[in-house]
């Protein structure tokens, strides 16, 4: 599909379906969509992928899909899905991705509120679960799936296969081919384009709407940042529901033109990741935290002397990896040559092993990072960085520049974007990349952004000395203790959640005398930690039961505590009890958000009874818990747990 | 319920004894089973069900009784004959080699569809190469239907029990089987594993049509997906037609419960 042909050429390219043709006239042949199919990679160009989205575009047309209807997707990564975004748009109608591993009681709200008229869904198992729900939502119309298989015994008339609907639409597209040039012309930059559902830390989720204006905007200013090129591999395996995952998988490579990669299935990405060997990368804190989980593991099962040489290496790449990616010339000759040796010997290896061995620029975002966890892959020659931003702002406000990476900061603001930090310590954002309004919901809109034209994040940060952005806390987490010291929770639980055998951490202290906090264990590095002792456990409450486990987390706790008490600022913050969760925090139970942040107030009020236990100075509280199972079947879980004394440290003076 | 329909008799056993010395192990049996149907042989423990397996895949072969496949009548099968007729099946203990690949066991199970022989193999070059090929794809396939693609590359000694039965259930399919013989597919799975095991053992008989004979201790479980049941009980057989008459069969309860005769 030549761009003369389809009358293109000279309009300005403003609109996803825009850019889709555009890169389908000028670099048609490039690889746009790769996706592991029985076992073998296939690949989709560009001139191949639009005319899937036009006939996709021109099936969904003949079904009754208008200008500025929604278009619910539900499932995996699939390539088909990112097409079904783009084929909305053609029509002028919006993308809405869900996440796909919602219950369907979930799903209801948002396809309710939406009046979704429209979904495209992966497999079965989504269509099983919006047929439950199809009664609560009469606007649901039609519901398209991506895979037939199991499907054959479905004979509802509202039911059909992508396979089918794409195939009228060929017909439709070779009889009116003047449709979607058509259409495509109507579209305009400031149409709402994608429609995203804030994982809703607080209340109800709150559909936010961004224009393809926005996240072009968004888009570029990332691009032109990393001077990122045609050629860059993204692996696409992020829930597409999540801005970021739409930013990177969509806007970017629509953008930049770039191919993005969709894994086999949600468990084999370590596997696809180290395949594709992507030059480009995104991933939220958590996922960096599993890898290193999982190579420490396999580090301590290795024999003694790959062992020493690991830490023997990670020693030298503490000291000076991270200055050697920076360029720093201060780093020793004898270093560097130390470095150089680890790099043929341990850091090489390692990044193949982790599937980083190509990649140019890695990001992360979602929530605050460790910092030893972001040294140790910047240590190792990953250039990982931060950016911080929200489904609000296009999830692209601030970004750390090369060579200016700061571990606790998340950098500066992208081009274009302004941001200040309001009285009460608020970080507020102003620039293209603002969405345009909450989906029918002005009291919100009009909330969030004010009469000036701000939007207000609810972060609370500050600026240092360099310009670099530092976020703290979430604004209304952060809290004070009884006697006056600030207390920023997430702060930590980031320095709890380090330890690779604590998975989840929740802190209190808000006008309490003291701090104390939940903790969940990681099972697969605690349960490796217990097989090598011999400990015997039947699962994940007996292990979180178990007191030499109890014994291990008091060490990290600690720890923690010694670190807390160098800095004056938090040094009051000290846990001084803490007990070990009997369940995994889960979305599924409302605990953690779909992002799996932890839902604070709820998590407070579900296990009151063991908060007021930490505060009563008891020794150990019974708990009997509900929990949702997958396909939402309850049960229960009970446990009598210990609580803790962890030691506290004096505060100590900063060293000079 | 389905598109599938429940064909004609394709496998016929008429009066099977089975003798190990003086043991009796199965004594005058006779059921059959019908092509794409769910087969289920029941009964408590020694009652001879693992040996009725055997005997129709060709392990054991009966000292009387006919057994008539497809219209071929015979006395016995052979093991190897019973493959190539189309026979494949999982055992209750379970048999793959622990040291290969996921892969790699499945590929064994298209041990029977090669055609190239063991020179050219080794040269792996042509026709060697294409069939591997084509094996291969089959496997993949199989792979995607089990939903293994995780652990492909696992040995299988290492995977869990639940993942190790689906496994051995995939060797089977590798083989395009007409009829499986599933040897307790159930046994020793949590719950949720054996829910999944169910709907694979349904998809398979619904997608590919294949007719399935499964042993299985889990009434639950029988019942749910059986078409036509027969229970054993000391080698005879003591009740047979479908999940609900069975159900409701004296002799069936009494064999399970222990009541008095």
């Amino acid at each position: 599909m030549a761009a003369s042909q389809s009358g293109l050429a000279s309009s300005p390219l403003d609109t996803f379906p825009r850019l889709l043709l555009n890169h389908a006239a000028v670099r048609g042949d490039r690889p746009a969509t790769r996706e592991k199919y029985l076992g073998i990679w296939q690949t989709w160009n560009w001139s191949q992928v639009a005319q899937e989205v036009r006939a996709m575009a021109c099936g969904l047309a003949e079904l009754g899909f208008k200008r500025g209807d929604n278009l619910a997707l539900i499932g995996d990564n699939r390539p088909r899905l990112y097409w079904a975004m783009c084929a909305a748009q053609m029509l002028g109608g919006v993308a809405l991705p869900l996440y796909q591993d919602a219950v369907a009681a979930e799903m209801v709200f948002v396809l309710q509120d939406a009046e979704v008229k429209f979904a495209i869904v992966e497999d079965q198992e989504q269509v099983d679960k919006l047929m439950e729900i199809k009664g609560q939502c009469p606007c649901l119309e039609h519901i398209l799936y991506d895979d037939p298989r199991g499907m054959r015994h479905y004979t509802q008339t509202w039911l059909q296969g992508l396979d089918e609907v794409i195939a009228m639409g060929r017909i439709h597209d070779k009889n009116q081919p003047d449709f979607i040039p058509g259409e495509v012309s109507r579209g305009r930059s400031d149409d709402v384009a994608v429609m995203l559902y804030t994982s809703g830390t607080t209340g109800r989720p709150k559909g936010v709407c961004q224009t393809h204006e926005t996240f072009i905007a968004a888009a570029a200013s990332g691009v032109n940042f990393d001077q990122l090129t045609e050629r860059e591999d993204i692996l696409s395996y992020l829930p597409m529901a999540w801005v970021g995952d739409h930013l990177f998988s969509y806007a970017q490579a629509l953008y930049a033109g770039f191919t993005i990669n969709c894994p086999e299935s949600g468990d084999t990405v370590m596997t696809d990741l180290r395949e594709i060997g992507p030059t480009y990368y995104f991933a939220p804190p958590r996922v960096f935290e599993n890898l290193l989980t999982t190579v420490m593991i396999r580090m301590e099962d290795a024999g003694a002397i790959k062992r020493g040489l690991f830490h023997y290496f990670m020693a030298v790449a503490k000291r000076c990896g991270a200055d050697i990616l920076d360029r720093k010339p201060t780093v020793s000759t004898a270093d560097r040559l130390l470095y150089a040796l680890g790099n043929v010997l341990m850091y090489g290896p390692l990044r193949n092993v982790l599937g980083m061995s190509r990649i140019r620029v890695a990001y992360t975002a979602g929530a605050a990072i460790g910092p030893d966890l972001f040294r140790f892959y910047r240590s190792i020659g990953v250039n990982l960085k931060q950016l911080y931003g929200a489904t609000e702002t296009c999830a692209a406000v601030c970004l750390q520049p090369d060579r200016e990476i700061k571990f606790d900061s998340v950098g500066k603001p992208a081009p274009g974007v302004e941001v200040r930090i309001a009285e009460n310590g608020e970080v507020q954002v102003r620039g293209k990349i603002l969405f345009k309004e909450y989906y029918k919901r002005p009291d919100a809109t009009a909330e969030s952004i004010g009469a000036d034209g701000w939007f207000h994040t609810g972060d609370a940060g500050f600026f240092d000395e360099d310009g670099h952005l530092k976020i703290i806390d979430r604004a209304k987490d952060v809290g004070k203790l009884a006697h006056g010291a600030i207390f920023a929770p997430n702060y930590i639980e980031n320095k709890l959640k380090f330890f690779q055998h604590i998975k989840e951490a929740v802190c209190f202290g808000h006008d309490r005398d003291m701090v104390c906090g939940f903790i969940n264990i990681d099972m697969g590095a605690v349960g490796n930690w217990a097989e090598r002792r011999g400990i015997a456990y039947s699962g994940y409450t007996d292990l979180a039961t178990n007191p030499q486990v109890t014994e291990l987390i008091r060490e990290c706790v600690e720890q923690v505590n010694a670190e807390l008490s160098h800095d004056a600022m938090v040094a009051e913050t000290q846990v001084h009890r803490f007990l070990i969760l009997h369940k995994e925090l889960d979305p599924d139970d409302d605990e953690l958000t779909r992002t799996r942040k932890v839902r604070r107030g709820f998590v407070a009020e579900k296990y009151a009874v063991l908060i007021d236990a930490l505060y009563s100075g008891k020794a150990s509280q019974f708990i009997e818990t509900q929990v949702k199972f997958e396909d939402g079947r309850t049960g229960k879980v009970s446990a009598d747990l210990v609580i803790t004394d962890a030691k506290t440290f004096p505060v100590m003076k900063k060293a000079a | 319920m389905s598109g599938r329909k429940i064909g004609e008799v394709i496998l016929d056993l008429q009066n099977i004894s089975l003798r190990f010395g003086g043991v009796k192990a199965l004594t005058d049996i006779s059921f059959n089973v019908r092509e794409h149907e769910i087969r289920a042989i029941i009964g408590p423990n020694g009652a001879g069900k693992s040996s009725m397996l055997n005997v129709i895949n060709g392990v054991y072969h009966p000292q009387e009784g006919t057994i008539v496949f497809r219209g071929e009548k015979r006395h016995d099968m052979e093991a190897n004959a019973a493959a190539r007729a189309g026979f494949a099946r999982t055992f209750q203990n379970i048999a793959l080699f622990k040291g290969m690949s996921v892969l790699d066991n499945l590929m064994t199970g298209r041990n029977l569809k090669l055609k190239t022989n063991f020179l050219q193999q080794a040269i792996w070059w042509g026709a060697a190469r294409r069939e591997e090929l084509e094996n291969r794809a089959k496997v993949e396939e199989v792979i995607d239907f089990l939903e293994i693609e995780h652990i492909r590359k696992t040995p299988v000694g290492r995977l869990p029990y639940g993942l190790q039965k689906r496994v051995e259930l995939g060797r089977a399919l590798a083989a395009e089987p007409e009829i499986l013989l599933l040897d307790e597919p159930m046994a020793g799975m949590n719950v949720e594993e054996k829910q999944d095991m169910c709907r694979f053992i349904l998809d398979v008989n619904d997608h590919f049509g294949t007719t399935i004979v499964l042993i299985e201790h889990d009434m639950g479980v029988v019942m749910d997906i059986s078409d036509r049941v027969v229970v054993l009980d000391y080698g005879k057989k003591i009740g047979d037609g479908t999940a609900e008459e069975v159900k409701n069969n004296p002799e069936v309860i009494s064999a399970y419960l222990g009541t008095q005769h």
